[in-house]
């Protein structure tokens, strides 16, 4: 499968919804695996890493999952080209600065993807929407059970599978979830529960991973233990919190609908303003107000079909994404001209929101 | 013993090195090895010499100076490389550094015992390690468990061996009640 055929497929996880996907956007398993007898890519040499890619990469390809797959090495992409697979999720920002040595492997539906000769010789992804941690999983279990007949992974009874970090020792497994939480954030409650998950071994990122800001009010979750608990054990656990989290962020919600209506139809109405009007406007500032446009779809002010639109526009609005489509580099005033251009067409059948279903009290009527 | 490469002068300089995970031994003498570069700590690959590119390595890895420091024979990944970057150079880095991993491990993942997937073709692997043995034995259904103990019951019955059997009849009740519980 050729770059561009990729791109015009959205990824599977944009386009179906999923359990509780108006709040869990994606769920991802990741899962790190080593080959014996060879240096982890990090340490090794650029002999030895194309070794290494040179013979995982044809049994990737063979994977009945993998068919029709898109197969590259990291050195024949573009920085656009790369770029746009972060902004999907399909690769790590890390990947995307790899040499030679380095691929990557995944199939059409996007729902699978494997970076050959990242921190470990391999990280394999699997990406579903909604909160389906399970299904993922099982789905890249499978791949992983077909790959170890073939491949001679490094295992260690005591230390489970051996990565190049020993904070991935064990299942090798990390598994997210991104959340939309604009209630949370809007209640201010957003920094007491990142500091929650944190206490139970969780960690809460932005919306690329590591060091990342918190844009659109979507947040990762994910384990931070690999080592001491079977895979089941870390996904029922990350389960139940994600629940508890969806809980609190539906509470949040109704809370400010009621204590404070007009803020929330203020934010909605203004944000459906900018986007349908605005003729230059900055990746923050979108997503930020498409985050609001979502939340409005959740509360039944804005159409649910929009929804689909709304998860398009979230990452077709990024700078490489632009990129591709204008067939160009752009500058940065360029982009935010471009991305304007892109969110109104896309809105353009939007109506207003409509909020004769919440009271019409004023704020400031009530006791606050 | 005389040097692999010249041939005719004594060796005296002994070099081995794991490439690829496969051991690679070269002889030398005094005046080869300088000539190659063996004793220069900036940096000699084997396999380069063997396959007669010597080629320079790469700048990001020269090869230890301080022999007194623990490598990893198989990659040559020192401590001091971890403390720099966290990481490890293989998979065998687990074997030579593993001194106070375990206290590493519990730091970070409040456990040092893995308990999820096995890849199937390990517990036969020949090479696997020793502490295979407890673990296996944790691995044992708890159902397996059970009908062994019903066997051993029996047959301490048969030998009229009432104190063993009461020991056991108390385990296997255990067990049954435990896996009632789950």
């Amino acid at each position: 499968m050729r770059f561009s055929t990729l791109l015009k497929n959205p990824a599977e996880w944009m386009r179906t919804p999923g359990p509780e996907s108006d709040i869990v956007i994606t769920s991802r398993i990741r899962l790190a695996r080593n080959l014996v007898g060879h240096a982890f890519p990090g340490w090794a040499r650029k002999e030895g890493r194309i070794m290494v890619m040179d013979e995982i990469r044809p049994h990737l390809e063979e994977l009945t999952e993998m068919k029709d797959s898109f197969s590259e090495e990291m050195t024949k992409l573009s920085a656009i080209e790369k770029q746009v697979l972060v902004e999907r999720h399909l690769i790590s920002r890390e990947h995307a600065a790899k040499g030679p040595g380095c691929s990557t492997v995944m199939n059409r539906m996007q729902t699978i993807s494997v970076m050959v000769n990242e921190e470990d010789h391999l990280r394999m992804q699997a990406i579903r929407p909604g909160l389906q941690l399970s299904s993922a999983f099982r789905m890249l279990d499978q791949i992983d059970t077909e790959l170890e007949g073939e491949l001679p992974y490094a295992f260690d009874h005591q230390y489970g599978y051996l990565t190049a970090c020993p904070t991935n020792l064990g299942t090798g497994m990390r598994a997210s979830a991104m959340l939309h939480l604009p209630g949370l954030v809007l209640s201010e409650q957003i920094n007491q529960t990142i500091q929650g998950a944190n206490k139970i071994g969780l960690a809460v990122r932005g919306l690329y991973g590591e060091g990342t800001e918190a844009l659109a009010n979507l947040f990762q979750i994910s384990n931070q233990n690999t080592l001491g608990s079977t895979e089941e054990e870390i996904i029922e656990h990350l389960c139940r919190v994600i629940e508890q989290l969806i809980e609190n962020e539906k509470n949040a919600r109704m809370k400010i609908l009621e204590d404070r209506p007009t803020t929330m139809q203020d934010q909605i109405g203004r944000a459906y303003a900018v986007l349908k009007y605005a003729h230059i406007i900055t990746s923050k500032e979108a997503l930020n107000h498409l985050s609001m446009i979502r939340l409005g779809c959740d509360l039944g002010f804005v159409p649910e079909e929009e929804r689909e639109t709304i998860n398009v526009l979230l990452t077709e609005i990024q700078p490489a994404h632009l990129q591709i489509s204008a067939k160009r580099k752009l500058t940065p005033e360029e982009r935010d001209i471009l991305r304007a251009d892109i969110i109104r067409n896309s809105l353009n059948g939007l109506t207003p929101p409509d909020f004769s279903s919440i009271l019409t009290e004023r704020d400031d009527d009530q006791d606050e | 013993m005389n040097c692999d490469v010249c041939q005719t002068e004594k060796a005296t300089i002994f070099f081995s090195q794991m490439v690829e995970g496969k051991l690679q031994k070269v002889n030398l003498c005094k005046s080869c090895a300088d000539e190659k570069g063996v004793t220069d700590p900036t940096g000699y690959e084997l396999a380069n010499m063997l396959a007669g590119m010597g080629k320079e390595s790469e700048p990001e890895k020269p090869a230890s100076s301080d022999t007194d420091e623990l490598t990893c024979d198989s990659c040559g990944f020192t401590q001091t490389d971890f403390k720099k970057t966290g990481r490890f150079g293989c998979a065998n880095c687990y074997y030579v550094f593993d001194d106070g991993l375990d206290s590493l491990l519990e730091a970070m993942h409040k456990h040092t015992q893995h308990k999820g997937k096995v890849p199937a073709s390990f517990p036969n692997l020949p090479e696997a390690e020793p502490v295979e043995t407890p673990s296996a034995e944790m691995e044992k259904s708890p159902l397996d468990k059970l009908s062994e103990l019903k066997e051993s019951l029996s047959k301490s019955v048969e030998d009229e061996d009432y104190e063993e059997a009461a020991r056991i009849r108390d385990e296997i009740s255990q067990l049954e009640s435990q896996l009632g519980d789950s």
